[in-house]
């Protein structure tokens, strides 16, 4: 039981950190490395979710002898999950940079012209 | 087959190509790129006016992804859908208008507003990507394309967010967006993850057939219910929507304030269709009345203060969006119950789904006006204007027009959906109601104090040399005037001909499955 839970519990504690990276951290190269884990945890979470105990990949004709396998769905949906998160991982960082330009540092909290 | 069976995907169709086509065209020079803009973002605004007419005519319309057979929900016997399905229902047709009048008065908008600017086509195919985006999270009956949808909704509008690169408080508010929004798109996909893991399937209607309320599904509700309040801007979290939509360009917020709304559709296709009468508790929809009624009193009189003509503008969109949770939260409320919901239940959910039509067109009138102003003075603060009524009297009656609207001052628009709303939240509690109103003065007052600076007194030195505005910015507006003038002439016949199927539709759990499930329901 504990042993199965196992992936679920890695999943939840890198979500957490990444959600304390975001709420902690005033480096804002760090705080997008927190997006990218919490990114990471959830595409894990989907991958956990369609992950049978012993089986085999979701291709008919190319699993070998054992019956299960293991469900496709959740691959496909960590595939596009996957993609999303590059695009939006690229575009941030291009944003951080566009930031360093004007403001010339990192730490967010030198970075506050808009206020109200 | 006739060709009205394509019409949800050619809404989407459309303008992907008009996105990826826009670069291509604009090889043929400004004339041949602005004339794609336009006639792409007419196009769209056909389909969708197709669309509703075909939707309000047969009823909820399906169209499968990918599948032999469009309309065939399940395929060879199968218990459950598995492809990707559109799903159109009258509340879907309804919104998918709202936002294609938006984005095509927008489109006219920008031909003259952004002409000074580089990159035009590159904004262009964004803009198209936005349109995409956000009619894709209307049209969707699939939990992970929505998902899908709201990030490619997304990504458009931190690029187009971020557009004047060079300032830096658009750069900086493009990134406060982003924080936020990726954090709510990815609680969206974990509770996608959190049902798909309980019920194996991804469709809504399917999903509704089979929920049964445990804690899996609280926690999941829990977290599309925050992360979309916070796309929509809802109270506690609305501080990066004074941001984003001042500093986007002007045709963008006009357009940005619809997408919220598809947020909004989102909270409201997942309480409705999704979990629907299976929800034991009224948790949700107390959370929506007391979320609504915060929003609309805390961001009003944050508005009240502001000199900045966009900023303040924003603060009004967030108090707006209280009034339709307010609306929508009520009818939830009574949901189960079919005598409250006759009475009163019911007209508050048409008084919430009429004010998202109303609300779109009035704010992205405000909008575009402000961004005449900022046009004509170059700048956007209060302060610095004065007497601009001299110089462009149309641009000071269309926001008055709009600034009526808003404010709900009978005969307008605004005013028959906000009596629906008063009328009802009555039913719950009088305190409900007097904060409405109070609302409703506030804006009224602020909007007069934002008239009287910018468009009455004496003329401001600055302004001598100020811009005529161009024609292609007055067609985008006038549009918009027209929608609201309409609405406000013939209220009888948008409340029986466009709200009311669309507040049926939203009630009607059964009706929005067995679209999906067939009979077997």
């Amino acid at each position: 039981m504990i042993i199965g839970n196992l992936p679920f519990l890695t999943v939840g504690i890198l979500f957490l950190i990444g959600l304390l990276a975001i709420l902690r951290e005033k480096n804002m190269i760090k705080i997008a490395i927190g997006i990218t884990i919490i990114e990471s945890a959830v595409n894990m979470f989907l991958i956990v979710l369609g992950y049978r105990l012993g089986g085999d990949i979701p291709v008919h004709f190319l699993k070998g002898e054992v019956d299960a396998m293991v469900l496709p769905t959740p691959q496909a949906l960590t595939l596009t999950a996957i993609v999303i998160a590059l695009a939006t991982s690229a575009l941030m960082l291009s944003v951080i940079m566009l930031l360093f330009k004007h403001y010339g540092t990192l730490n967010v909290d030198e970075i506050r012209r808009l206020r109200g | 087959m006739n060709w009205q069976a394509h019409l949800p995907a050619l809404l989407l169709a459309v303008p992907l190509l008009g996105a990826f086509a826009t670069p291509l065209f604009s090889l043929g020079g400004k004339t041949l790129r602005n004339a794609w803009f336009i006639v792409v973002s007419t196009f769209v605004f056909l389909i969708a006016l197709a669309l509703w007419h075909e939707v309000s005519v047969s009823g909820i319309l399906v169209y499968v992804m990918g599948g032999e057979n469009f309309a065939l929900t399940l395929p060879s016997g199968m218990k459950y859908p598995v492809r990707i399905i559109l799903e159109i229902d009258a509340l879907s047709a309804f919104m998918v208008l709202a936002g294609s009048i938006t984005s095509m008065a927008g489109a006219w908008f920008t031909l003259s507003y952004m002409d000074r600017f580089t990159g035009i086509s590159r904004f262009i195919s964004l803009y198209f990507l936005l349109t995409v985006g956000m009619l894709g999270m209307m049209v969707t009956g699939d939990l992970f394309n929505f998902f899908v949808f709201i990030e490619i909704a997304s990504v458009a509008s931190y690029g187009l967010v971020a557009f004047w690169r060079d300032k830096p408080q658009a750069v900086e508010a493009s990134f406060k967006y982003m924080l936020l929004s990726q954090v709510a798109a990815m609680l969206v996909l974990l509770a996608v993850g959190f049902l798909y893991g309980k019920y194996n399937v991804l469709n809504m209607g399917a999903l509704g057939s089979v929920m049964q309320m445990g804690l899996v599904e609280k926690f999941a509700l829990a977290m599309l219910f925050s992360a979309l309040a916070l796309k929509c801007g809802a109270f506690p979290m609305y501080l990066w929507i004074p941001d984003a939509y001042a500093e986007a360009p002007a045709s963008v917020s006009c357009l940005l304030v619809t997408v919220s709304q598809a947020s909004l559709y989102g909270i409201f296709r997942v309480a409705f269709s999704v979990y629907g009468l299976s929800m034991t508790n009224s948790v949700v929809a107390w959370a929506m009345i007391v979320l609504g009624l915060l929003s609309m009193l805390i961001a009003v009189s944050m508005a009240v203060v502001q000199h900045e003509v966009k900023r303040l503008m924003s603060y009004h969109a967030i108090s707006q969006t209280g009034y339709m949770l307010l609306g929508v939260g009520i009818g939830l409320l009574v949901l189960a119950d079919p005598q409250a919901l006759a009475e009163y239940g019911f007209t508050a959910i048409k008084g919430g789904v009429f004010h998202i039509f109303n609300h779109a067109m009035y704010k992205g009138l405000l909008f575009l006006t402000a961004g005449t102003l900022f046009y004509m003075t170059g700048t956007r603060d209060l302060n610095k204007m004065g007497g601009l009524i001299r110089k462009s009297p149309i641009t000071a009656t269309m926001f008055l027009i709009a600034a009526a609207a808003i404010a709900g001052l009978p005969p307008m628009n605004g005013y028959a959906s906000k009596l629906l709303i008063y009328q009802s939240s009555f039913a719950i509690h009088p305190f409900i109601t007097v904060v409405a109103l109070v609302t409703s003065v506030l804006t009224l007052a602020s909007f007069v104090k934002v008239f009287q600076t910018a468009f009455l007194g004496p003329e401001h030195k600055a302004l001598v040399n100020a811009k005529k505005v161009p024609a292609t910015m007055i067609i985008g507006m006038g549009m918009l005037t027209v929608a609201i003038l309409l609405l406000t002439f013939f209220p009888t016949w948008a409340l029986s001909n466009l709200v009311e199927p669309a507040a049926k539709a939203l009630v009607d759990q059964a009706g929005y499955i067995a679209a999906i499930m067939g009979g077997a329901f």
